[in-house]
């Protein structure tokens, strides 16, 4: 085994390990610290960003985008590569709600500060909103029908820096314009001598130390290939920041036997379950030209649970999405061009049922169970998405959760008498995540969480968490700026603190 | 194009009955489609557990076998009809277990009908790289 010594490792090069990475980089100048990334995925190189679905789903997801729940009923979407999930994700950049983190709890963590924190990093990803021409009839019908109802839809902004309006955000933005840690934070911190080191991936930790693997790029693979040779890693590290993620952070701290210390650990996972919905318009409509999510509408999060927001996705995901199969589940695709497309989030809760746990060759087992709030979330959700479709001009409604999920206009008028009769039916109507939250919780003791309120793992000095399994609860919104904010808040923790640590 | 893999070779007749089921379309693909499709399930399957591998062969047999009970044929003998019924049968299942697993065989042969480049561009998908240019 090599074995190498740095004075800083980040596991997981995400939003939280993109973002500390770049904070902590000005010590490599300063103060001629060695600072290294490690990331089990690819780093690709931009022309290998073609938008081809399932070619870029198997190489920049974790599971080509499928991971399951341990039941089988829930998809689980992150990404693996150089930027992490920042490399999938949309890019709508929203701060969470006060009553969201006054609810956390957290001591000493207030909404002001997040909103301060993250302010550096919407200025350095260029959120802005999205200029009018360049919204396109998907998200304008998503507007109109909300009109209609007297609700109101508010834009999304977005880190977009020369948008082409390829729709393609989730399969890894072809024109390099979406602002993820692989454009941005990344780069800056590799500038200022941090080591980015891919396809490594840290098999579990012990003292300070940790054991990781690098793999070769496969014949058929994309991307760069390591830059440390094939083999098993043994690294030391003065302070090591746990960044892998809501999914892979917990795991990892299992695999390396921190569960007896840390009870809580993998509990209060979170995910923002969500129905992805589509609608038919009787002309064709642009959907899959110009940014896919410019809309949302959260009127409903504090007394319903469920948010909206547009969204457009390829074809076998949306197939899937779909109930049933057969000659009606073939129509609604074949009317690809005239589709329109919501997607339900469910605001869930931390329930003791829902948790990551580890499988006997270590590997991540995350237990999910909608609970039947959730499960009326989806469902009011979806009932009021077929509304927005049918008030903005749609002539059928895919509504999955419907006894017969095809809808036409003759359907509109009853919608909330169908209401009642509507059913989520976990293992039969597809509900996926992408949100995943929690894992190794914020909080005040052992007891109650897995570090205290800036990241320190309660009882290992050195040992710090950066990333969304921080969040102690759901935090009701798209996640990415909080878990920036956080992240920077761990990096100046390590940064006051670098004296004692050595 | 490049030789389908092995993993699902002694299950691919029923694997094909379940495709033309799900997507009907399916019945009018050339083998050169057939042979795409049963690569990228392939593909899909092949950096998973070696024991859902075993699941997936495994449902498969099941959904070949359990109609014997019911029509007195196994699922590649029975007409559309018959086989959209015993499959819809599966999907409301009471048994969670049981849905989940159509629902995973299900998503299998979306992926590989609609993950085909050509399958996508036939019902009218056409998103590139070039975005509102493409429509100038
Ligand atoms: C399709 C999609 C769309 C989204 N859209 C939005 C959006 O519009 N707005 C928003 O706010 N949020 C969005 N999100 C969510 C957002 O991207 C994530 O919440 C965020 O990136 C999570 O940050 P993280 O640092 O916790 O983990 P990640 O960004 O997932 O990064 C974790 C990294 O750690 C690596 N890793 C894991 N285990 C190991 C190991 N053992 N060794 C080495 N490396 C490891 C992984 O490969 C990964 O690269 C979206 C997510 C997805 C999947
Ligand atoms: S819509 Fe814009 S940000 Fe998204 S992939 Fe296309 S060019 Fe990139």
């Amino acid at each position: 085994m090599n074995t190498r010594s740095y004075d800083i490792v980040i596991i997981g090069s995400g939003a939280g390990g993109g973002a500390v990475a770049q904070e902590l980089s000005s010590l490599c100048r300063e103060a001629g610290l060695r600072i290294a990334v490690l990331e089990k995925g690819p780093k690709l190189r931009d022309e290998e960003f073609t938008g081809g679905e399932l070619e870029m789903s198997r190489a920049i997801y974790e599971d080509g985008g499928g991971f399951l729940t341990a039941d089988g009923a829930m998809t689980l979407a992150f990404g693996s590569a150089y930027g992490g999930s920042t490399v999938v994700y949309t890019g709508t950049s929203l701060l969470p709600p006060p009553r969201v983190i006054e609810h956390w709890n957290v001591p000493g963590l207030a909404h002001e500060e997040i909103t301060r924190r993250a302010q550096k990093f919407i200025q350095q990803n260029n959120v802005h909103l999205l200029e009018e021409p360049l919204i396109n009839d998907n998200n304008r019908l998503f507007v109109e029908g909300c009109r209609k109802l007297g609700w109101r839809a508010e834009q999304f902004p977005v880190n977009v820096k020369g948008c082409r309006g390829s729709s393609l955000c989730n399969l890894g933005c072809p024109n390099q314009a979406k602002q993820g840690t692989n454009r941005v934070q990344l780069p800056r911190a590799e500038q200022n001598g941090v080591e980015v080191v891919t396809r490594c991936e840290v098999l579990r930790i012990a003292g300070k130390s940790v054991v990781a693997r690098v793999t070769e790029k496969s014949a058929d693979g994309k991307g760069e290939p390591s830059s440390w040779p094939s083999g098993d890693h043994r690294i030391n590290a003065k302070a090591i920041v746990l960044s892998a993620g809501a999914i892979h952070s917990p795991a990892l701290l299992l695999r390396s036997g921190f569960e007896r210390a840390l009870p809580r650990l993998g509990h209060g996972f979170t995910s923002h379950p969500a129905f992805i919905l589509v609608a038919e318009h009787p002309r064709p409509i642009t959907n899959f030209v110009g940014h896919p999510k410019s809309f949302y509408l959260d009127q409903f999060a504090a007394s319903d649970r469920f948010i909206l927001e547009t969204c457009m996705y390829f074809p076998f995901v949306t197939a899937k999405s779909l109930a049933g199969f057969g000659p009606e589940h073939s129509s609604f695709l074949r009317a690809f061009p005239r589709l329109q497309m919501i997607l339900v989030l469910a605001c869930d809760h931390i329930d003791e049922h829902n948790r990551v746990t580890i499988d006997s060759a270590g590997r991540p087992v995350v237990h999910y169970r909608c609970t039947p709030q959730v499960a009326q979330s989806l469902v009011s959700g979806a009932v009021a998405s077929a509304k927005i479709f049918f008030a903005a001009g749609a002539s059928r409604v895919h509504l999955p959760v419907a006894p017969s999920p095809t809808l036409t206009a003759a359907d509109a008028a009853r919608l909330d008498a169908l209401a009642a009769d509507c059913r989520f039916v976990p293992g039969k109507t597809a509900v996926s995540a992408a949100h995943l939250q929690g894992g190794c919780g914020m909080g005040r003791s052992p007891q109650d969480s897995v570090t205290d309120s800036r990241g320190r793992v309660h009882g290992h000095p050195g040992l710090f968490v950066a990333d969304a399994s921080l969040f102690p609860n759901s935090v009701e919104i798209n996640p990415y700026l909080t878990i920036m904010a956080l992240a920077d808040r761990v990096a100046e923790t390590i940064r006051e603190e670098w004296q004692a640590l050595q | 194009m490049a030789a389908p893999l092995t993993s699902l070779e002694p299950v691919f007749p029923v694997l094909r009955a379940f495709v033309s089921t799900i997507v009907p379309e399916a019945t009018i693909l050339d083998e050169e489609r057939w042979v795409e499709l049963r690569r990228l399930i392939d593909l899909a399957l092949r950096d998973r557990p070696a024991s859902l591998r075993r699941r997936v062969r495994l449902a498969l047999h099941f959904i070949q076998w359990l109609p014997l009970l019911r029509y007195a044929r196994p699922f590649t003998a029975l007409d559309p009809a018959r086989r959209a019924r015993f499959l819809s049968f599966l999907e409301n299942s009471p048994l969670q277990t049981v849905r989940s697993g159509f629902f995973g065989l299900r998503t299998l042969a979306l992926l590989g009908y609609y993950g085909q480049p050509q399958a996508a561009a036939e019902i009218g998908y056409a998103a590139t790289a070039r975005g509102w240019d493409a429509l100038r």
